[in-house]
């Protein structure tokens, strides 16, 4: 049985939980998903949509605010009680916290930002990039079970979550949280900027690389965004020229996304910037360089010049 | 306050990888190396706060005999002492045999502050700085944009997605992974290199009966996945060809 660990926040599923579900269903292994939280009824509502054993739920008021010491805590009972023999979850900022924090207390395994997983032996190996991506490894696990995985965020299309025919049942499972020191004292989340944009919920991005110049010529991917109903983004030189705020930067250093489409005008497609947008459904490059990287993972692409086509673009979406 | 920074070395960002005969590991006789980013700004942050707080940083370092290069220039900005724990085998080595090596030397050293990077350029595991607070015992917070310390305790700023952070508070001692451009890099003085020559670097051996927990059975360069459809003609036409085959073929609209 696979046990994946997804992921909520203020009674919000996170969306790219979806994915280590997909990986869980594809190995043809019987998948459980657990959830921890306070007023989590409806997160686990949602995740029964998809065709699984059983959703658990941990709820305790220690669990409201997002602790590392809590959910180890919480998600070694969980473990103890479900006998998995692989734990997946998200790469996402959280499990980055959490998940080899676990892997430790436990004395197992753990292979962090896979992107796949394929036969080797018995078992799985899992694929995951080294020295920038510019490799992968195929890593397998040692020891004994369970293994624990955290697939990087946009491995997996979340269109190939297979629902249930009818919802998973749901069980509340007690854990015993009390005596339990939970060193950390989280406060509230907030955001820097008042305009914050939420990129990796985004359905379709423009975004902006070394290519586009000068700092007015902005404005020609913006409107460009706007003709597209996109959110705007960039690679890190814009962000680090201070040409956009650092909340818009795309890549290894900033956010990483998975729309349905991602315009990348003027971007050369340095690793850093690409392991953050790769995950898109559908990538479309427009760059002068015909040489250059981003057209190795381009769906589409125009080697030309962006000041022409962009605003050629834009005229085009009229009609 | 007694910091102790984790520093890992790494092949520069520019080489170009080769793979080893047997496809576990690169060839790296050829690399230049470099101090891993998030580990530069890890030192930086321990550093300013050693001038804010008085005491002492250790820069610490689990890898073969060219990871001194490493330390070396850890003391050159201003740390006051290192310690390299030596084996050539590290070079291979999991996230967990890193852990524990430098576990071993930190143990005895009773530090109030572990600092690390986020992750390393190289394996990019994001693992050690996890493990070793785990295997210290340490409370830890992970991707921290900024550091407080006051009356024995830390506040951090951790990092969430989506352009969300948190301050969170913890006792020390705690381990804290620490997120490239949290502040400015300083880079080492001259007087800072020709004192750096006089520290101490202290040689520790790697604690025994340590296995990988990972094993890498194939090392391979990606395969281009997608084919590329070009549109060439003008760029009114491209234009024009393109976002028909957006609506049309890729359905984004």
């Amino acid at each position: 049985m696979i046990l994946v660990i997804a992921e909520q926040r203020d009674g919000k599923l996170n969306r790219a939980s979806w994915e280590p579900i997909i990986a869980a269903q594809q190995t043809g292994d019987p998948v459980k998903v657990v959830v921890l939280g306070q007023g989590i009824g409806p997160v686990a509502a949602e995740l029964a949509t998809a065709a699984v054993t059983e959703v658990i739920t941990v709820e305790d008021a220690t669990l409201a605010s997002y602790t590392a010491d809590a959910c180890v805590h919480a998600l070694v009972a969980v473990i103890a009680a479900e006998q998995p023999s692989l734990v997946f979850a998200s790469h996402t900022y959280q499990a980055r916290d959490f998940a080899t924090k676990l892997a430790a207390r436990l004395d197992r395994a753990i292979v962090t930002d896979a992107v796949a997983s394929k036969p080797h032996g018995s078992g799985l190996a899992f694929a995951r990039p080294m020295f920038q991506a510019k490799l992968y490894a195929d890593v397998v696990l040692q020891g004994p079970e369970p293994h624990f995985v955290s697939y990087q965020v946009g491995s997996f299309r979340v269109d190939a979550l297979q629902k249930g025919t009818a919802p998973a049942p749901v069980r509340a499972m007690a854990v015993d949280m009390s005596g339990l020191a939970i060193r950390q004292k989280p406060e509230a989340p907030f955001r820097e900027a008042k305009q914050a944009v939420d990129l990796t919920q985004a359905e379709r991005i423009v975004s902006v690389g070394r290519g586009i110049k000068t700092p007015e010529n902005i404005d020609i991917a913006r409107q460009l965004a706007e003709a597209m109903h996109a959110e705007l983004s960039a690679s890190r030189p814009i962000c680090d020229a201070g040409w956009l705020p650092f909340e818009r930067q795309v890549g290894s250093s900033g956010q990483t996304v998975a729309p349905k489409l991602y315009l990348a005008l003027g971007i050369s497609g340095a690793i850093q910037h690409v392991v953050g947008m790769k995950g898109a459904r559908t990538i479309v490059a427009i760059n002068k360089d015909a040489d250059a990287p981003i057209f190795e993972i381009a769906d589409y692409g125009i080697a030309g010049d962006l000041f022409e086509i962009a605003p050629a673009m834009i005229e085009a979406l009229k009609g | 306050m007694k910091i102790a920074v984790c520093l890992k070395q790494v092949p520069a960002r520019d080489w170009q990888p080769r793979v080893n005969d047997s496809r576990t590991w690169v060839r790296d006789q050829d690399a230049s190396f470099e101090l891993n980013e998030p580990d530069a700004y890890a030192l930086e942050e321990a550093l300013r706060l050693k001038e804010k707080h008085g005491g002492e940083v250790i820069v610490c370092s689990a890898g073969p005999a060219r990871v001194a290069q490493a330390l070396r220039e850890g003391l050159a900005r201003g740390a006051d002492r290192a310690i390299h724990v030596e084996d050539d085998a590290l070079v291979e080595a999991d996230a967990f045999v890193i852990a524990e090596a430098l576990a071993a030397a930190l143990r005895e050293e009773q530090v109030d502050l572990v600092l690390t990077g986020l992750q390393s350029d190289d394996q990019g595991f994001a693992q050690v700085g996890v493990l070793l607070a785990e295997r210290l015992g340490l409370p830890h917070a992970t991707i921290i944009m900024e550091v407080q310390v006051q009356d024995g305790r830390l506040r951090v700023k951790r990092e969430l997605e989506g352009g969300w952070f948190q301050w969170v508070e913890m006792p020390l001692p705690a381990l804290i992974t620490i997120q490239s451009g949290i502040n400015q890099l300083r880079y080492a003085t001259l007087k800072g290199i020709m004192a750096a020559k006089k520290k101490e670097i202290k040689r520790a051996g790697v604690p025994a009966g340590v296995g990988l927990k990972q094993q890498i059975v194939n090392l391979y360069f990606p395969e281009k996945s997608k084919q590329t459809r070009m549109i060439s003609g003008s760029a009114a036409d491209a234009a024009k060809e393109l976002v028909r085959l957006l609506r049309e073929e890729a359905r984004v609209f």
